[in-house]
């Protein structure tokens, strides 16, 4: 009987302490978890934020007072362009448009 | 035989208690646990729900996750508004405690005076917004002042990054992020999304440690792609602000609508406003004149009246209608011509925008005939754009129509339109005779008109719109080197409590090119006030400019040769 109450007994610790760790396991885990979530998140965010950067530098108007102030360019117009047919005519010649 | 008496028995220390004490204190101790039981049984059976929800009250806690809006992107996926993480500020007055020197560092992180800010934190309330939406990096400097009292709250902010090139079509939100103005406001549900939320059981320093069930995930906004082009919004702009400046004209408004697709391409508004920045905002920057302002058309209006005569066969492109002497009486009243022109014939008519000659057709038709088809080219209903406030102009029923009601309506008075309308209208004759649908939300099919003309009627028309537009016309400006260009000049005297006023509406409506149309731009210009005010003059070089610029954004092969544009020195005046 003695015997059987003490076997009982040591199961019934280990079993306890089992618990207790894997509660204690499983919390980390939720932590990892969790703070593997907020990284997402914050990557997400900085994404986003990178994006509406790229946005806001490639805007049109930015680049237009770039390039006409500071690089000194023109827009192009017809009158200085070179207009090449698609298909060339039969007898070789390139048909330019000015 | 007397009882044998034992040594240890003494009488005195024999006691005779009665035997109802014993039973009492049983039954009391009976009773005490019979209580007991009643109590653990009321305890554990029949309020424990109620009590298992106070204790989880006590350790759970309901978290909302908010959802997050969805993105404006135009069709290229540029961004157009987007969303970012914010702090709203906000302090417990009684609690702050901060000293004089935290008092200056916060004001100027917050960008205050220091006078509001104790204003604010003089307050008698115990939750007070210092600021909203600020910057995430700010929000983080003004943690670290660890001033007691100051706290944070998560909320976002909608930044705008084309600014004020696009704030009509976008719109805004405000703090709260609803919609305000433009698509934000007309797509408020899809964009922003529902919320999730989920149960968790925190410890006692308030740090999460378990998650109980599996919550409901936040459905983040849809995000939204528009028909708008942000070169050619920025083209149409840019070329809208130059034109209104240099006209010193009230407002302005600019649309380029694709001719296969039917997207608006660009839609610019001048005045406009910054998004990102609404501290002083006028309703006169808010207004999108484009879609929610009627407005006369005028001359823009003559070549569905002549399309209308040529589809009923009351006149062909070649007919010679007498124009002399430049003044027409109907009734009481006289419709004139800026110059008498004579004999003229129906391509002459729509050149040279006679409205003696284009009465002359008008008059032809039968009103019913005539009010069929301007309503089949889309006027007097509201566009379907899904864009709040489209107007639908304003077109008279014809059981009321007077003669000369019916004259003034074939060269655009007396009937009232906004700018998206008669640009859409225009697409009859771009696109062989039938109206295309307008959309502002991308769309990569072409779309099947309903057809209103024949084909043959609309390229007649087409070829006096290029007439027109050319060296004899009334806008020689609108021409554009390389490509060949259609559309119609109008300027109309502005309505002022029903009378006409010495201000005017210069119009431009066109297409190009016009051997394969691709896009048709509409520009108006509101109260030119720097001596032009003719639409070939104020509006045709606007007009130019944008629908060249387009067709080279939009790598239109040219169709014209590239001959040196003529630009006569007095171009033909247009009629009023």
């Amino acid at each position: 009987m003695a015997k059987l109450n003490v076997l009982l007994m040591t199961i019934l610790l280990t079993c306890s302490l089992l618990l207790v760790t894997s509660q204690h396991r499983a919390r980390k885990g939720f932590i990892d978890l969790e703070r593997a979530q907020a990284t997402a998140r914050r990557h997400e965010v900085e994404w986003k934020q990178l994006q509406l950067e790229q946005t806001r530098l490639a805007k049109h108007s930015l680049i237009d007072a770039a390039a006409r102030r500071d690089l000194k360019m023109q827009p192009v117009t017809p009158e200085r362009t070179l207009y090449i047919n698609a298909t060339p005519p039969a007898a070789g010649s390139k048909t330019l448009a000015r | 035989m007397p009882r044998p008496v034992k040594l240890t028995r003494n009488a005195l220390l024999s006691t005779k208690l009665p035997a109802w004490r014993s039973r009492l204190l049983l039954g009391l101790m009976a009773g005490c646990f019979l209580a007991l039981g009643v109590r653990a049984f009321w305890l554990q059976v029949w309020s424990n729900d109620f009590l298992q929800r106070q204790g989880a009250s006590r350790y759970e806690r309901n978290l909302e996750i908010p959802a997050i809006r969805g993105k404006i992107v135009d069709r290229t996926g540029a961004m157009l508004a987007s969303s970012l993480p914010a702090k709203a500020i906000w302090a417990d007055p009684d609690d702050v405690i901060a000293t004089p020197e935290q008092k200056f560092k916060l004001a100027r992180l917050l960008g205050m005076e220091r006078r509001e800010l104790d204003r604010k934190l003089a307050e008698d309330k115990n939750y007070v917004y210092l600021k909203r939406q600020v910057e995430s990096e700010v929000a983080g400097r003004v943690a670290a002042l660890k001033i007691p009292g100051i706290h944070q709250r998560n909320e976002y902010k909608r930044h705008y990054p084309e600014g004020e090139t696009v704030a009509h079509v976008v719109g805004f939100t405000n703090v709260e992020d609803v919609g305000q103005e433009g698509f934000e406001l007309s797509q408020q549900q899809r964009l922003a999304g529902k919320p999730g939320s989920r149960r968790v059981i925190k410890d006692n320093l308030g740090r999460i440690i378990e998650q109980i069930g599996s919550g409901r995930e936040p459905q983040d906004g849809a995000d939204l792609a528009l028909s708008i082009d942000t070169r050619i919004q920025f083209l149409a702009h840019n070329a809208l602000r130059d034109a209104v400046r240099e006209h010193r004209a009230k407002a302005g408004a600019a649309v380029v609508l694709d001719v296969r697709t039917g997207e608006v391409l660009a839609l610019s508004n001048w005045p406009t406003y910054d998004p990102n920045n609404r501290k002083v905002l006028t309703g006169a920057q808010l207004r999108n004149r484009a879609i929610t302002d009627i407005y006369e058309p005028g001359s823009t209006m003559k070549p569905f009246s002549v399309a209308m005569a040529l589809e009923n066969g009351k006149v062909k492109p070649s007919t010679i209608i007498d124009t002399a002497p430049g003044k027409l009486t109907i009734g009481t009243a006289t419709i004139g011509d800026a110059h008498a022109y004579g004999a003229l014939t129906v391509e002459q008519i729509l050149q040279k925008s006679s409205n003696v000659g284009t009465v002359k057709m008008a008059l032809q038709l039968p009103p019913q005939r005539m009010w069929e088809g301007l309503t089949a080219v889309g006027f007097g209903q509201p566009p379907q754009l899904g864009f709040p406030g489209a107007v639908a102009g304003r077109v008279k029923p014809h059981k009321t129509w007077k003669p000369i009601e019916q004259a003034t309506m074939s060269y655009g008075h007396g009937i009232s339109v906004s700018l998206v309308q008669i640009a859409r209208a225009y697409s009859v004759f771009a696109r062989d005779g039938d109206l295309m649908p307008l959309t502002m939300l991308r769309q990569d099919e072409p779309v099947v008109g309903v057809p209103v003309f024949k084909p043959e009627t609309a390229q007649a028309v087409r070829k006096m719109l290029e007439m027109a537009a050319g060296p004899q016309g009334t806008a020689p400006l609108a021409q554009i080197p390389g490509y060949r260009v259609a559309g119609k000049t109008g300027t109309t005297h502005k309505l002022e409590n029903g009378a006409y006023a010495n201000r005017y509406i210069a119009s431009f409506v066109g297409f190009a090119p016009a051997s394969r149309p691709r896009v048709i731009v509409a520009v108006m210009v509101d109260e030119p006030s720097a001596g032009q005010h003719y639409g070939g003059q104020v509006a045709a070089p606007a007009f130019a400019r944008i629908t060249g610029e387009t067709l080279r954004a939009l790598r239109v092969p040219p169709d014209a040769p590239f001959a040196t544009l003529i630009h006569p020195v007095d171009p033909v005046r247009e009629s009023l």
